[in-house]
């Protein structure tokens, strides 16, 4: 099939453009060995069907970023049969920029001036056909956004297509045109294709090239002794650089006829921009924007009107919610409007996948299989599913919101607004981001690091994300909480729950620090970016975006996570004899057995050899938090009806109470477990390795498998340590000068472990 | 009068004059339009007083007063 590539800038409509060509055959893969997306999809409505790959946005073809180099690698090398340049015509200065690179290259290619409508609309006019006499390459006007010109585009390139085409460069009467063709027949002597493209590199003495052309180089090298530019000395690189943009400005100035003179004008987007940046509002108006985002997600009392009208819960009202009827309507209410995020979150979980499932573990329980096949298939396979598949609401619609804000533009002014204070912890403004979105859930949180440039600094935000406590592990704070407040009788569980996330916080940052410093050192990124106009996100888009990462969701939790509930299940259900064991006996299980073999690991925690016989069922619970966190209470319900089962006195406690405050009770009762115990548990589940959903999204975003194992590894140790402190601290207060100490010195062995790499850096490197 | 772009305040103008640095980041100026000849125009600081938005070749560029700070610049009357 014929092949065109789309190329342009970031912000210039790509996407737009993408989705409008290909629709529904669009499907996003990854490239290899990095994590930059790959759209590829068919255009149907020419005379044969065409491929169309969507190359990343890039401003130019150096070699400094994956997008760059995969852009560059695949004109180069896959030898698309047109190439289409996208060029923003409301930026075209910096949008031809990457034109006159494309050029050079030995393939055909059709210029896409796009906006065209928007340039019209503010009154200024651009001569299509003057540009395509000027660049020597067909020039068609589009609206991507419209979808004005669409087809015509498609011809012109189905044409152009069937056509060689030389590579052609704006350098012909530059300072360096000399060397340049000097090089470029040198080149064409050795048969290497696209002699031109990788002759203005050389001349550029782009890191790629120098290595694959060593002989070459040598030419350049004697060129630059004779060489002296009164602005640039032998800076070729800048020379070129600087020898694109004159031309560009010299040749395309008079394309445009712009109806505004001035030249620094203030549009609508710059106004909108006063407010959202403003010196003063700006920050408390992002804050505005988070809290709202998490509300309309989260809240089970949408803007607070249950709260300020006192609304009566379903009960009281006498509604019936084991009816369908009033099941449906608990979706929407009960006490209070639920936010949007809430009830599409229930309708999923409480009506589909209920009432779907429900029928399926009917159908399997009445069709007289064994015990253990009729477990195995509800309580390990389907209710493991069950459990990945809840998670599908939350992240689609956090997705949702976070797509509108990156395609709006606002993204970008976020990490604007934001980059001096991350700047601090070695991370960029970008890191934000995805480090709150922690709060709601991991999964989306991981995929956003993708909008930071620097592998090191994803590597660290990713492994940090599961500090910020996401949803599930709310209920674990708040029964662990109330059980500390309801046994003790002391302290507030609000208050318990609130220094939880705040520890949370302030692990991530010292663990970013830590980092950043040692095994992940790194120069923090520059920040040079465009700050795109904002515009109205389209629908299409956003739509085309969510259904990606569902399709992507769903792939994982049918193959990584229920392999991994399955094994979960059958180590709870089977004893080391092979017998299946019913929900009561866990504590003859295998997992159990490992876990009373595990528990002398966890004393330093306070939950473990020092629980006595009981202890193990803080082991059991920590292990299946692994497969969703929601499973750490569930567990624990599970575990106080077969310790009742074997004789434990729980007096008045309600063990199956959906809060888990009871269950919880339970546990102190039969282990005798203190309040520093305690509070090292719900430690210990923040900051250990999260859930099976979350750690195969870190797997698939860690391309590299070195820092996948190396991530798994941060997030035991870190949790070890974190709830090893609590706990000691929180037994023996004089322990916390041990730490201190232990914090201090860890703290001057990296500042002299980082000077000394400084040193021998520079040596290396004598200036 | 020149001066570095860092030192540029809310609303004044210039002309590029010369580009220093290296690598990565002196390449990543060059291919965003900062090159002798352009005309940048600062239009605010980010709320805590870094980074800083210019406007150059008709769009709205973002950098940190760290890399701001190789950039000379021609002030404009």
């Amino acid at each position: 099939m014929i092949r065109f590539a789309l190329a342009g800038n970031p912000n210039c409509g790509k996407t737009t453009l993408f989705n409008g060509l290909t629709g529904s055959t669009a499907h996003v893969g990854n490239w290899p060995g990095v994590t930059v997306d790959k759209k590829e999809g068919v255009y149907k409505r020419c005379e044969e069907p065409i491929a169309v790959v969507d190359l990343p946005g890039i401003y130019s073809l150096s070699p400094y970023t994956p997008e760059e180099v995969i852009a560059r690698n695949y004109v180069l090398d896959e030898k698309p049969d047109c190439v289409i340049n996208i060029v923003d015509a409301t930026n075209l200065e910096r949008n031809l920029y990457l034109t006159t690179q494309i050029m050079e290259i030995d393939v055909p290619m059709v210029i896409a001036l796009n906006m065209i409508d928007a340039m019209e609309k503010n009154g200024d006019k651009i001569d299509a056909k003057a540009l395509e006499e000027k660049l020597g390459v067909p020039v068609v006007a589009i609206s991507a956004l419209k979808g004005t010109g669409i087809h015509e585009l498609m011809e012109r390139a189905y044409t152009v297509c069937k056509e060689e085409r030389k590579g052609r460069t704006v350098l012909e009467s530059g300072a360096l045109a000399h060397l340049i063709t000097d090089v470029k027949i040198a080149l064409d002597g050795q048969g290497v294709k696209n002699p031109l493209f990788h002759s203005v590199k050389l001349a550029e003495q782009d890191e790629l090239e120098v290595n694959e052309h060593k002989d070459a180089v040598k030419m350049v090298e004697e060129f630059k002794k004779t060489f002296k530019d009164d602005v640039f000395g032998s800076d070729f690189e800048a020379l070129i650089a600087d020898a694109r943009y004159k031309y560009i400005s010299e040749n395309f100035s008079s394309v445009i006829t712009k109806k505004n003179k001035e030249k620094f004008t203030s549009t609508k987007s710059d106004k909108a921009d006063k407010v959202l940046t403003h010196k003063i509002w700006g920050i408390p108006i992002f804050l505005v924007i988070l809290f709202a985002i998490f509300h309309l997600t989260f809240s089970e009392d949408f803007l607070y009107l249950g709260k300020i009208f006192g609304f009566s819960s379903l009960e009281e009202l006498g509604v019936d919610t084991e009816a369908f009827g009033g099941t449906l309507l608990a979706c929407f209410y009960d006490g209070a409007i639920f936010s949007p995020g809430v009830i599409i979150n229930n309708l999923w979980n409480n009506i589909i996948v209920e009432y779907c499932f429900g029928w399926l573990i009917n159908l399997i329980e009445s069709s007289g299989m064994s015990g253990w096949a009729i477990g195995l298939l509800n309580d390990g396979v389907i209710e493991g599913l069950k459990a990945v598949l809840s998670f599908l609401p939350p992240i689609l619609v956090l997705f949702l919101f976070f797509s509108i804000l990156e395609d709006s533009g606002y993204m970008a002014r976020i990490a604007f607004i934001l980059d001096r204070m991350f700047r601090k912890f070695g991370l960029s403004g970008r890191a934000f981001l995805p480090m709150i979105m922690g709060f709601g859930c991991s999964v989306p949180a991981m995929i956003n690091t993708r909008t930071l440039a620097d592998d090191k600094e994803r590597t660290a935000t990713i492994r940090v994300i599961p500090f910020f406590s996401c949803g599930a592990k709310l209920p674990i704070l708040t029964a662990v909480s109330g059980a500390i407040v309801a046994y003790f009788g002391i302290g507030n569980a609000d208050l318990i729950t609130y220094s939880m996330y705040l520890l949370g916080i302030v692990a991530a940052i010292l663990a970013v620090l830590l980092m950043r410093n040692t095994s992940l050192k790194g120069e923090t990124p520059p920040f040079i970016m465009e700050l795109p106009a904002y515009h109205a996100p389209q629908f299409k888009n956003l739509m085309a975006h969510l259904w990606d990462k569902a399709k992507h969701f769903i792939k994982k939790a049918f193959t990584i996570i229920i392999a991994s509930t399955i094994v979960i299940w059958v180590l709870s259900h089977f004893s080391f004899s092979w017998g299946f064991l019913e929900d009561e006996y866990i504590d003859q299980s295998i997992l159990a057995q490992l876990s009373m073999l595990l528990q002398p690991i966890f004393t330093p925690l306070g939950f473990g050899s020092q629980l006595g016989a009981f202890g193990w069922v803080f082991v059991v619970a920590a292990i299946s938090g692994l497969i969703a966190k929601e499973n750490v209470i569930a567990t624990f319900a599970t575990l106080a009806a077969c310790l009742v089962a074997s004789g434990l006195e729980l007096g008045s406690l309600d063990i199956a109470a959906e809060s888990g405050i009871d269950a919880v009770q339970a546990m102190i009762t039969a282990t005798g477990i203190g309040i520093p115990g305690l509070l090292a548990f719900i430690a210990f589940n923040m900051t250990t390795i999260p859930c099976f959903a979350a750690v195969a999204t870190a797997k698939a975003e860690l391309i590299n498998k070195k820092s996948f194992n190396g991530t798994l590894i941060f997030w035991l140790a870190s949790s070890y340590i974190v709830a090893s402190a609590i706990y000691t601290i929180g037994s023996w207060w004089w322990t916390a000068f041990i730490w201190a100490a232990v914090i201090v010195l860890t703290t001057w062995l990296v500042i002299l472990y980082s000077k000394r790499a400084k040193n021998k850096l520079d040596n290396n490197n004598p200036v | 009068m020149q001066k570095m772009l860092d030192e540029f305040a809310v609303g004044e103008s210039g002309v590029v004059k010369a580009v220093g640095g290296e690598g990565k980041i002196k390449r990543r100026l060059f291919d965003m339009g900062v090159t002798p000849g352009a005309e940048v125009f600062l239009r605010k600081k980010a709320p805590l007083g870094d980074p800083i938005e210019v406007n150059i070749r008709g769009y709205e560029l973002t950098l940190r007063k760290t890399e701001a700070k190789l950039v000379t610049m021609e002030v404009k009357k």
